[in-house]
């Protein structure tokens, strides 16, 4: 691509001119947008920054996040900065990896007609229909293992017609199964241990020490 | 070489009917039927919708269906038939598939909200019930099975409604079924006809009208021990859940009823054909197995 080249979006209804090799969310900062919610990691990780966009003459919806994705031609653009959802409060250490815990604190997953909209609305591709249907009969492994990469972005939740929120559920699944399914890794509880004994107290003082040049080329020379 | 069949679980089967599925699988598997559970089944829709420009209560039930036909294609099932245990389940996936077959407006607005499947347009798979499907096998092979006929025991077979009605779709005979008798004989079993075998248990009521439930399974419930059953058979967890774990709650209705286990067919088989492991009876309310050891049963 001719890094000259440019395309005509529309930002939340307001036609912009931008570069063709911007991602979305570059291309609301060149637009002279300031993102002070809607943008976090800036490297696919965090699920900050979910954008729900049309393309000119097709009546889809389309699902991205604004740092992953690039601008195209007619893209007609908003981000969702912030999803409503209620954060359910539990214990993990009282909770039981039992099927009905998920009908406990998200009975509204019993309404689920596996629509698939969800699915379709994931920018990660997960199969989210699947993970909340695993869930809804009491299969933590599968609910964990099919929605290991989900981001939190809250498309799924959006989108959902029976106003299920897929990644609580997900997290739930991915949490009872690390407590009570896989049960803990030891290669973590080493670690803490090493931390807990001060192995590395030594080595933290002498990096908090010094100054930025040095802490550059260690971490330019690091293995 | 065993027959291969897509195997439908659904929800319970995973849940409070574990017994259901692990006898269901055993003995099936002894009969030379092997269960290959459906991969990415979801919810079957649970309910059939009537309304009749209902399209959105059809998509879980039509998804199954094309999971069938994708496992069939894959070549790890030997045909287009998915063998169903539970009766709702059956139901609600049978009767979407004639809708989908018959109606071609909902057909049609099915593959557009389905875009992502492959079409699927009604009849390519056939959605039976484990009964018929023993049925087919035959009886004589039943009984070559046997390791430990059931004699002395007498069973109550309960259809409930949704093996039978509609007609279109029932297993058998609406107003006098015998799949389960002659089942229930091939094992050695006695059979006790209880006059309301194919009435409703309260069904779905249980949730939010527990005594609806109660007063209709009571009925039930008094017929087969007043018949003189030993046990009641049946095929369908939500009758079970009404027939047998409700019936602590019955008896505080109605003191005079005793109580009575109440075991998936599935069970009587597994206990028949000698497959201890996979009977499960722990998991029954009432507990059937002081009675079982009292005739003679492990």
């Amino acid at each position: 691509m001719n890094g000259d080249e440019m395309v005509t979006v529309y930002i939340m209804g307001k036609r912009h001119r931008v570069p063709a090799n911007l991602t979305i969310m570059k291309a609301m900062e060149y637009a002279g947008y300031q993102l002070r919610r809607g943008a976090g990691c800036r490297g696919g990780f965090c699920g900050a920054c979910s954008t729900i966009y049309r393309m000119r003459g097709s009546f889809r919806l389309q699902v991205a996040l604004a740092c992953q994705k690039m601008v195209e031609d007619g893209m007609i653009i908003t981000q969702l900065p912030f999803i409503p959802s209620e954060k359910k409060r539990y214990n993990l250490e009282k909770l039981r990896p039992d099927p009905g815990v998920f009908l406990e604190y998200f009975p509204e997953i019993a309404r689920c007609l596996s629509c698939n909209t969800c699915t379709k609305a994931c920018p990660q591709d997960l199969m989210v229909m699947d993970y909340v249907q695993a869930a809804l009969r009491g299969d933590i492994k599968t609910a964990a293992e099919l929605s290991f990469d989900c981001l939190s972005c809250g498309l799924c939740a959006v989108r959902c017609p029976a106003e299920i929120v897929p990644y609580h559920i997900g997290q739930l699944a991915r949490r009872l199964y690390s407590r009570y399914i896989v049960g803990p890794s030891h290669q973590v509880q080493n670690r803490v241990m090493e931390i807990e004994k001060g192995i590395y107290d030594e080595e933290i003082r002498r990096l908090k020490s010094l100054d930025i040049n040095m802490l550059r080329e260690i971490y330019s020379r690091r293995g | 070489m065993s027959l291969r069949l897509a195997y439908y679980p659904g929800c319970t089967l995973k849940t409070n009917a574990r017994n259901y599925e692990a006898s269901a699988i055993a003995s099936s598997k002894a009969l030379g039927i092997e269960l290959v559970e459906l991969p990415r089944w979801n919810c079957c829709g649970t309910v059939h919708a009537l309304a009749k420009d209902d399209v959105m209560h059809y998509i879980a039930p039509v998804r199954n269906l094309i999971r069938v036909e994708q496992l069939k294609n894959s070549g790890l099932v030997d045909d287009g038939r998915l063998v169903t245990l539970c009766e709702m389940c059956y139901n609600t996936l049978k009767r979407a598939d004639v809708t989908v077959k018959e109606d071609q407006e909902r057909r049609r607005k099915l593959r557009e909200v389905m875009e992502e499947e492959p079409p699927y347009s009604g009849g390519g798979v056939e959605v039976i019930h484990l009964l018929q499907l023993i049925r087919e096998v035959g009886w004589e092979r039943v009984k070559k099975r046997l390791v430990r006929p059931l004699r002395g025991l007498r069973v109550a077979p309960y259809y409930g409604c949704l093996l039978l009605r509609p007609r279109g779709i029932g297993i058998d005979d609406a107003n006098n079924p015998t799949i389960f008798e002659r089942l229930i004989e091939s094992l050695g079993a006695e059979v006790v006809e209880i006059p309301f075998k194919a009435k409703c248990c309260g069904s779905y009521q249980t949730v939010h009208m527990g005594h609806v439930a109660s007063e209709l399974s009571y009925r039930i419930l008094r017929q087969a021990v007043e018949g003189g059953a030993d046990v009641i058979t049946l095929a369908c967890p939500l009758c079970e859940y009404n027939l047998g774990e409700r019936q602590g709650e019955i008896r505080g209705l109605f003191p005079d009823l005793k109580y009575i286990p109440v075991l998936y067919f599935t069970q009587l088989m597994a206990l028949a054909f000698g497959l201890e492991d996979s009977v499960g009876l722990e998991m029954n309310n009432p507990d059937p197995r002081p009675l079982l050891r009292r005739k003679g049963f492990p």
